[in-house]
């Protein structure tokens, strides 16, 4: 059974549409993230699902049954909010107690109940510590340890680890993963940064203006993406503006504004004459000399070092900047050389022009 | 050079403090601890003693008004808790960002009148001949003209209108502080409205709360035109005594020995109230 179920879920503030018919499904035990740039609605989604908005039409089914009618406090979903909210005035052992002494429960049980999740957590015996004593992941792994102690359905993560910086947030993806993996919840996360989305997910729902353009796991987001949207959105890719010349067996001739062409596969229903993009990931560039319409010829312009995942910034000579992958045993190469490089049509995916 | 230039800015910023503390609190402060020290015995002859404190601890009308004086002051303290407090979550929290600079001016209006024009605004509203009375007889709802000056319950008003703003500002400020996102986090994780208002909201606003009621307390306390316009002759607010004393008797030993009394007896209370709320100076009107 699905943990959570959105069901064509519609929100209008006035005459904006900030959810539009939005239906997603999670199975149990699912780590699923809404995947999108801020304003596409996914904050409004997710708070709609904690019940801190009623949606304007469409149904939110947790394990089944619709949660529209019940308040925030009534529902079974815990959320761990984008600065965490922990609670300034209380110490880590009464944030955690807060839930299970608002549930009734009994006080010779709570105790107990906080030191187990917080062993859980991996930080035994911090009950007396107060907030500000400490570090940034420790407080994220209290703010997931406060929901979870109450055993949520689900538990909504509103990119919690956006005040993080970049070191302990790689650490936290990993860290979230696990946890995930430990309690076997379900967890919805809502993310901006497509690595966060990409590395911790079962399923990814990429969301732009209100609307899900596709989901899927995140393999197939990158590699088969369904719209323009997804592929620049998700992962890196080199993106060639410039308009069908030809359609022949699902791949497309693209003409390029300063002359030359580029084919790859047509992946939607683009007509001849259209304008597209075709989009190009980094490593599915290959340097060396490649057939008609499957190479470009240019000058490296720069060299991107990021250790496994160095760069060539390469210029064509049609004018687009290409960011070319480089591979483990590559030929020396120099800022100024000439290079050419090559890719397989099924590589290269052409996709209406987005609209600005 | 640097160092010496350092100095001269710390006296020369320092020094108009220092001379408005020491000259206009601290000396007048000494003064009337020394006055109140004194017992005259004839013609600008004094001992020193006792006497003054011992004789106000054996007459109960000054016992019992210091002990009304005080009663009403946290009255009057609660009662502006109890109503600011939804003026001031409701600025802070729930109006419109928009709107929330004109509301507060609102609350700041009432200031820019003095205090003795505010109390005759009350006079005029509920003397016997006042708006109020002469409106319910025309309207025929009573029979005759009421008096509704002078009693406690108009004092206790009047009151409660000149202080509740200093009540309010500062549980403004603290309110503001708070992140919206700590009462949907109270909401989330199961609390009630009334949970989340005990638990997280009041919490959070305790260093507003024991700010402003210490400084409507002390205000109040202290007050003098307003009980006195109000309550007439029945008021029996310690100030009015202090007032009788000095000018009155001309008995300034006794006028000075009430002063620093009222003093004590008030930082009494608010050390006392401190104590039984659990809370401290360093926590709350000092943090941040």
């Amino acid at each position: 059974m699905n943990d959570l179920s959105c069901e064509r879920v519609t929100k209008k503030f006035g005459h904006f549409t900030a959810v539009s018919e939005v239906s997603l499904d999670v199975p149990s035990g699912a780590f699923f993230s809404i995947l999108g740039p801020s304003g596409c609605g996914k904050t409004t989604l997710m708070r709609m699902i904690a019940g801190f908005e009623t949606p304007s039409s469409g149904d939110i089914r947790i394990k089944g049954e619709s949660v529209l009618g019940l308040p925030p406090n009534r529902r079974n979903v815990k959320m761990v909010f984008q600065h965490l909210a922990l609670f300034p005035m209380m110490n880590v052992g009464e944030n955690i107690a807060y839930g299970l002494r608002c549930r009734g429960d009994a006080r010779s049980g709570i105790a107990e109940k906080v030191a187990r999740v917080l062993d859980r957590v991996g930080l035994p015996g911090v009950e007396e510590k107060r907030i500000e004593q400490l570090s940034g992941g420790q407080k994220q792994r209290i703010a997931i340890a406060r929901c979870m102690v109450l055993e949520p359905d689900v538990l909504l993560l509103d990119e919690p680890l956006g005040a993080l910086d970049l070191k302990l947030r790689e650490h936290m993806k990993i860290e979230l993963k696990q946890l995930q993996h430990q309690f076997e919840t379900t967890f919805l996360y809502i993310t901006h940064d497509q690595s966060e989305a990409l590395v911790m997910s079962d399923q990814v729902a990429v969301m732009n203006a209100g609307r899900f353009e596709q989901i899927g796991s995140p393999r197939e987001l990158y590699d088969r993406p369904v719209s323009g949207f997804v592929a620049g959105f998700v992962g890196d890719a080199n993106c060639i503006p410039g308009k069908i010349a030809e359609i022949r067996s699902g791949e497309a001739r693209v003409e390029l504004p300063q002359g030359g062409e580029v084919i790859g596969k047509l992946c939607d229903g683009s007509r001849t004459g259209d304008d597209v993009e075709v989009f190009l990931r980094p490593e599915a560039l290959r340097l060396g000399a490649g057939g008609a319409g499957q190479s470009l010829e240019g000058t490296v312009d720069s060299l991107l070092f990021n250790g496994a995942n160095s760069r060539i910034l390469m210029r064509a000579g049609t004018g687009q900047l290409l960011e070319v992958a480089i591979p483990a045993e590559a030929p020396a190469i120099a800022e100024g050389d000439a290079a050419t490089v090559n890719w397989r049509p099924d590589h290269a995916l052409v996709f209406a022009r987005r609209a600005g | 050079m640097g160092r010496s230039a350092d100095r001269l800015s710390l006296v020369l910023l320092f020094t108009p403090f220092a001379l408005w503390i020491g000259l206009l609190i601290v000396l007048p402060q000494l003064g009337i601890g020394y006055v109140s020290l004194r017992e005259k015995v004839g013609v600008n002859e004094f001992t020193f003693g006792f006497g003054n404190y011992a004789a106000f601890f054996e007459e109960p009308i000054y016992r019992n008004t210091l002990l009304r004086t005080a009663w009403i002051s946290i009255l009057v303290t609660a009662l502006a808790l109890i109503m600011g407090f939804p003026v001031a979550y409701y600025i802070a929290k729930i109006a419109k960002e928009r709107s929330r600079a004109g509301l507060f001016l609102m609350c700041l209006i009432p200031l820019w009148v003095s205090d003795l024009v505010r109390a005759y605004g009350w006079i005029l509203l509920l003397r016997e001949t006042g708006v109020i009375s002469t409106t319910l007889v025309s309207l025929g709802i009573i029979s005759g003209p009421v008096e509704m000056l002078y009693n406690d319950v108009t004092v206790i008003i009047g009151l409660v209108y000149t202080v509740i703003l200093f009540m309010i500002v500062p549980l403004v400020s603290t309110l503001q502080g708070m992140d919206d996102a700590l009462l949907e986090a109270g909401y989330n994780l199961g609390g009630s409205r009334l949970t989340v208002f005990r638990r997280i909201i009041v919490p959070y606003a305790m260093p507003g709360i024991v700010a402003g009621c210490i400084i409507t307390f002390m205000l109040t306390a202290g007050s003098y035109l307003t009980p006195i316009l109000l309550g007439g002759k029945n008021s029996s607010w310690f100030t009015e005594q202090i007032y009788t004393q000095f000018i009155t008797r001309y008995n300034w030993e006794m006028g000075s020995t009430f002063g620093v009394l009222l003093l004590i007896f008030t930082s009494l209370v608010v050390w006392l109230g401190l104590r039984l709320t659990g809370q401290s100076l360093a926590t709350t009107v000092a943090k941040e």
